[in-house]
Formats: structure tokens, C-alpha cells, sequence
């Protein structure tokens, strides 16, 4: 039987996400002999036509170009998962969509006219159906060994819905906004990247989005009355995952 | 009269978007672009009003393949402008740390998208096909360069550990002692990689580069240092705006990196290299001179060469530092609400990556400056592409074009960082 055909692609990112695939060392060459590797530029210069059977993207919508080549690439593929915050959440350069980005090409360029670029970051879903989307800044090796694993298999990933708290318990690790008073994401983030912060005694800061029905307005509750200010409470939901809708929502009831 | 394109749409083994557009008159040529289409991301401007606490946390974004270049570039930065010093328990901490982003990114590029090139094949996977060894080994002292990210930075890709002013957490003596074996495997595995590139045969190529990197009295500079280069230059990493422009041009979504003259120079393993020989271990200098390198070295083919005794260095000072471990107690410095502009340049794998911030009295960032090494590399890239065609009119076109995109990756270059990377175009007019 002719191994399933694989591509990777790249839209507005900082590739960490594709480069989670070269960091499975122990499993790389176990992959490539699982899968044909069809298209993965930053891996290989070899390029096969499609159709594919598995296409991963990583990053965001942000040019009209983008916008054409996310829907030529959903053409072609059977199975199509966006991998990261980008992908899944417009990115950290969806910080964009809160502000004028006229003002922000006139910040970086000395020549504004010679950039073209969309008032807003986007995720891969708003522009085409996603099949699955990993979360993360960056999507956790494990989770997508297992989302890779199971695609081939047929079968629903094993990724958990629930919140980095559960995680923390479950781990037993000591709740850094009970024990020093830090202000945390970890009530309405996704777990996934192994309680990671906590564990090294700071506050989750969102890098895999938010939860499942997330209530983070009683979470801005909270930390508002440990002395949060509006600023810092809307710095909090803006980062990677500004533009999932929920954080999104909550950050501007404190603008 | 023949004309010729060569033009290449998106280069591959290279991290991010980028094209390549040569066009030849005869045996003139008449133009050599090197684009970078990589989408513009706004870092400078959307860093503008956040909490400078929040600054290297979102820099890391701009690579995921070289994180702690941006961490560490606008740690120090913050912490020159708020006059914070750390202690040198938390320098040398910081300076292991960036021992293993230099190990997972050479060895990644060095062995997966470079070494490809010389064996004219596609990928490393096909390298495995013909000596699995090898491709294992490198694997192994890649996994290696990861452990040091994760033991101390909590994660490989983008770390949670680090902070403006130190770390979140120190780890434990036990946790950085349980990583020696390994790293001395790594030193010795990384020359026996080296002495096997060295058996490639490289293409003859030589100029007198500007080399420009920092310069130290007596480390192999990593994120510590002045700027200096082989013509003279010694400036504190506050002077860069004296010395060095950013232009834009229309084929770019990055800035390009000039001296103030005009000149084109070259930032990266070359440069350091060249600028700090005498500073790097007796063994790896000793690989060195086994793998055929000069002290200083102008064939741009044998980066790879020096990025692997670079990865040699690393693994031994990785391994010094961690034998010399105390645990830093505070694991960080508060950073104070000041007002202040503060400067640093650290050594990214790719070369040096100034950061410069002004902060206002609520620590607020009011400007931001990133400059980051492929910009820098961009017009020497284009000089060395322009050279190499002229050196090479006989070859065919496929041929051609995969020397030139030898020549660009030469260089590791970081689209992702530059904005991103490769379209290659050579047009034969």
C-alpha cells in the first residue's frame, strides 16, 4: 500500500511550530518511513505534487495572496489540521487587529507603500474547514506525535479539552495563585504543554488558548481583587492567542 | 545576444519565505535579487505600551528556531535601561542556556538543510538512506542541544524559564549535573560530524569580507561583549546606530543591514570565528586545523565546517559551566519602574541581534529597535550570489540555480526572523 502523502506548510509564523517536527529526533526517521513526505520546505528541497492526504499549516492569514493559497491548498488535501496559535488564533501578530495597522507599517517601514499586508490576522479556520486544530505557541511534540499517530490510524487525536488547572492537579503541582498571589491563566487555558509555568513558578500566560466554555470574566474577578489593573488584565488575554475569540472578548471589556 | 532567468519561487531548507531572481545579459549580470516575502509581523510596533517584564516573552516569537537570541538580546536591553546589573551565577546560567540554542540550531541547519547540498540530495532523510550513522548522530547532539533549552529554559521551543533579570526558577545542581555525560559525548560527537563534512568537496570561492560579531577578552562571545570587526571596529553595543544602517527596499518585507558607508558585511559563524579564534578551546581549535580551516576562513562553503566546531566549543563550555553550577540565589533581579533607553547585542546562531528599547517611568515600552542577523546578512547574501554567477556562467541552469541556493544557505538564514525567506529567479536575458 503506498504511504499516505504529507505536507507541511507555512502561512505568517515564526516557524517553531514545523520545527516541533524536526525536534521528535527519537521518531523522525520512524515518521518518514510512515509517511511520504510530499512537501515540507523547510525539511526538504524535494516538492510532489498533490493531492495530499495529511496537510499540516502552521501560521496566519495576512496577505490577500495568503488568502488564495490557504484555499488552493484545502483543494488539494483530504485531511487538513492547523498546528499552533498562529494557525489556530491569528498569532502574536494578531495583536494587529486591536489596533490601526497603517500606524503599525509606519512604525517598522520607512517605506509604507512598498507593503502589503491585511488589517487583520487571522486563523486558518476563518478562510477554510479545518479538519483539526492543535493548540499551542508552540503545539507540545507529544500532543502532535499523538494527532499524527492517529490521523494515520483513522482515529479521533486523544487532546483534552480541559483546563490547565486540571493538569497542574493532576500533576500536583502547587497552584502559584493560591501560593504567591500570581496572576494565572491556567482556569481558562486549554492544558497541553504539561503545566509548564507553574512548575517553574510563574502564571500560565495562554500559550494554548483558551479552554472550553471559559469563564474568564470570574477569573478577572479574581485577579482584579489581588490588585490587577486594567491595563495588566488586558495584557493578560493579549498575546499569542489575542485573537481566539474568548480572550478576545475579554480583553476589551478592560480597553 | 542569449538572455538568462534564473529564477527560484521558494527556496527550501531555509526557515521562512524567500525567492531568488537572477537575470544575465550574455555574460553580464545584470541583476541579483534575494526577496524575502515572509509576511511583516509589526514586532516593533506591537511591543509598543506592553510591560518591558512582558518584552522578551513576545520577542521569542519572532523565531522559534532561535528564541533565546531574542530573549537574551532584549533581557539585556531592558535591564540596561532600568540599570539593572545581574549577578554572574545568572550570566553564567543565561550563557548555558544560549549553549544549547546554538547546538540545536547549527546542527539542525548543518546537518539537515546544508549537508544536503554537498551529497546532492534532497533532505537528511535521504542522507539516512546512505549513512544512517550519521544522520542518528547528528540527530542525537540535536535532542542534546534541546536538553540544555528544556533543563533550564523549561522548554525547547520558546522558553518559559527566562526572564528580565534573571530566571523564574533556578534548577537544581542534580538537574544540571545529570546533563555532563551527555554533553561530553556531544563535544566529542560534534568533531567526529565536523572531520566527516570536511570530506565534502567545496566550492572555490574566497572574498574579503567585513566580518562583524562581538569581541571579547576572554570568552568565545556569546551574549557578552563589545561589536568589533576585522577592519577595527570596537563599540559598545550602544554605538550600533552609529556605525550601521537598516534600509528598505521594495523587493523586501525585511530591512537590510549596511556599515554607514554603504558596504555590505557579514555577521554569523565566519564572523565570530574570524574576529575570536584565539578565544575558542585548544579542541576545537584543533578540529579546526584537522578539518582544513584557517584561522580565518573567506570560502562562505565552509561555515558549515565552522558552524560544527562551534558546535564543539558549546558543548565543552556548556559542560564547563554546568561542572562550575551554583544555583543563582535570587534566581532574578527586580527590575525597577525607570525610565531609560538600554542597548544589547547577543550572538544568535546566525550572527549578532541588536535590540534597543526606550522605556518610559511605568517601565512602559515607548520605542523599539530589532535588528536581526539575516537583515544584516541580506546584502552580502546578494553580493556573494552576484560573484558566485559570474564565477560560474558555464554551468547550466539547474545547475546554477543550486549553487546559488547553496550560496544562500550558506548563511542559515532566518526568513522567519528577516520577516522570512526564498523564491530563487535567474533570468538569462
Amino acid at each position: 500500500m503506498a504511504r499516505p502523502k504529507l505536507a507541511v506548510w507555512k502561512f505568517s509564523s515564526c516557524d517553531g511550530c514545523q520545527l516541533t517536527i524536526l525536534d521528535c529526533e527519537d521518531e523522525l526517521l520512524e515518521i518518514a518511513g510512515a509517511l511520504d513526505i510530499a512537501q515540507f520546505l523547510e525539511a526538504t528541497s524535494e516538492v510532489k505534487d498533490g493531492p495530499y492526504d495529511i496537510s499540516l499549516v502552521e501560521g496566519s492569514i495576512t496577505t490577500a495572496h495568503d488568502m488564495e493559497r490557504i484555499k488552493a491548498i484545502r483543494a488539494q488535501s483530504k485531511v487538513l489540521i492547523s498546528i499552533g496559535a498562529c494557525a489556530t488564533a491569528g498569532g502574536i501578530q494578531a495583536l494587529r487587529n486591536f489596533a490601526d495597522v497603517e500606524d503599525f507599517t509606519r512604525a517598522v517601514y520607512a517605506h509604507p507603500e512598498y507593503i502589503s499586508t491585511l488589517a487583520q490576522s487571522t486563523a486558518i479556520a476563518d478562510h477554510v474547514q479545518v479538519d483539526f486544530e492543535l493548540r499551542g505557541c508552540p503545539v507540545s511534540k507529544h500532543q502532535l506525535l499523538e494527532l499524527i499517530t492517529a490521523t494515520l490510524a483513522g482515529r479521533k487525536p486523544h487532546v483534552p479539552r480541559a483546563s490547565q488547572c486540571m493538569e497542574c492537579k493532576r500533576a500536583g503541582a502547587v497552584c502559584v495563585m493560591v501560593s504567591q498571589g500570581t496572576a494565572c491563566l491556567g482556569p481558562v487555558t486549554q492544558a497541553g504543554c504539561g503545566n509548564l509555568c507553574p512548575s517553574h513558578r510563574r502564571g500560565c500566560y495562554g500559550c494554548f488558548g483558551p479552554k472550553e466554555t471559559p469563564n474568564a470574566v470570574a477569573l478577572s474577578a479574581r485577579l482584579a481583587a489581588q490588585g490587577a489593573t486594567p491595563p495588566q488584565l488586558r495584557a493578560l488575554y493579549r498575546s499569542f492567542n489575542a485573537g481566539a475569540a474568548d480572550f478576545a472578548t475579554e480583553s476589551r471589556r478592560h480597553d | 545576444m542569449t538572455e538568462r532567468v534564473i529564477e527560484v519561487n521558494e527556496l527550501a531548507r531555509v526557515e521562512g519565505e524567500g525567492a531568488l531572481y537572477v537575470r544575465l545579459n550574455g555574460r553580464q549580470v545584470e541583476r541579483v535579487e534575494f526577496k524575502i516575502h515572509e509576511p511583516p509581523r509589526f514586532f516593533e510596533a506591537l511591543l509598543r505600551g506592553r510591560d518591558a517584564m512582558e518584552v522578551p516573552d513576545i520577542t521569542s516569537r519572532i523565531c522559534g528556531i532561535c528564541p533565546i537570541a531574542y530573549i537574551m538580546s532584549s533581557s539585556q536591553a531592558v535591564e540596561d535601561a532600568t540599570g539593572v546589573a545581574v549577578t554572574p551565577d545568572i550570566h553564567a546560567l543565561r550563557r548555558m542556556l544560549y549553549c544549547g540554542e546554538w547546538i540545536q540550531s547549527h546542527v539542525l541547519h548543518a546537518a539537515m538543510l546544508h549537508a544536503p547540498d554537498f551529497l546532492n540530495l534532497h533532505d537528511a532523510i535521504a542522507i539516512a538512506q546512505v549513512n544512517p550513522d550519521l544522520v542518528k548522530k547528528a540527530l542525537r547532539l540535536k535532542k542534546a542541544g534541546n536538553m540544555l533549552m528544556e533543563v533550564i529554559g523549561g522548554r525547547a521551543v520558546h522558553p518559559v524559564n527566562t526572564r528580565v533579570g534573571g530566571f523564574y526558577k533556578a534548577p537544581s545542581r542534580q538537574a544540571i549535573a545529570a546533563m555532563i555525560p551527555e554533553l561530553d559525548w556531544g563535544a566529542q560527537a560534534a568533531r567526529e560530524v565536523a572531520l566527516a563534512f570536511a570530506g565534502f568537496t567545496f566550492p572555490q570561492d574566497e572574498t574579503d569580507y567585513i566580518f562583524v560579531s562581538l569581541i571579547h577578552d576572554t570568552l568565545y562571545p556569546i551574549c557578552e561583549g563589545r561589536i568589533g570587526s576585522n577592519r577595527g571596529l570596537d563599540i559598545p553595543a550602544s554605538g550600533f546606530n552609529d556605525h550601521f544602517v537598516e534600509e528598505h527596499v521594495a523587493r523586501s518585507n525585511a530591512l537590510q543591514g549596511r556599515m554607514r558607508d554603504g558596504s555590505p558585511y557579514l555577521v554569523g559563524p565566519l564572523a565570530r570565528y574570524a574576529n575570536n579564534y584565539h578565544l575558542l578551546s585548544e579542541a576545537a581549535r584543533q578540529t579546526a586545523r584537522d578539518c582544513g580551516l584557517g584561522e580565518v576562513e573567506r570560502n562562505p562553503y565552509k561555515s558549515i565546517l565552522v558552524r560544527m566546531v562551534e558546535v564543539q566549543y558549546a558543548f565543552e563550555e556548556a559542560a564547563r559551566l554546568a561542572r562550575a553550577y551554583q544555583e543563582p540565589s535570587p534566581a532574578f533581579i527586580e527590575i525597577p519602574h525607570r525610565a531609560g533607553v538600554g542597548h544589547a547585542c547577543t550572538e544568535a546562531p546566525r550572527g549578532i541581534c541588536y535590540h534597543r528599547y526606550e522605556v518610559d517611568a511605568q517601565r512602559r515600552v515607548v520605542m523599539a529597535q530589532i535588528v536581526p542577523p539575516t537583515s544584516q546578512n541580506q546584502p552580502q547574501i546578494e553580493a556573494d550570489l552576484a560573484r558566485v554567477v559570474a564565477a560560474n556562467l558555464d554551468m547550466d541552469d539547474a545547475a546554477l540555480q543550486w549553487r546559488c541556493e547553496q550560496t544562500i544557505r550558506n548563511y542559515d538564514p532566518c526568513i522567519s526572523c528577516a520577516t522570512h525567506f526564498l523564491k530563487l529567479t535567474v533570468e538569462r536575458v
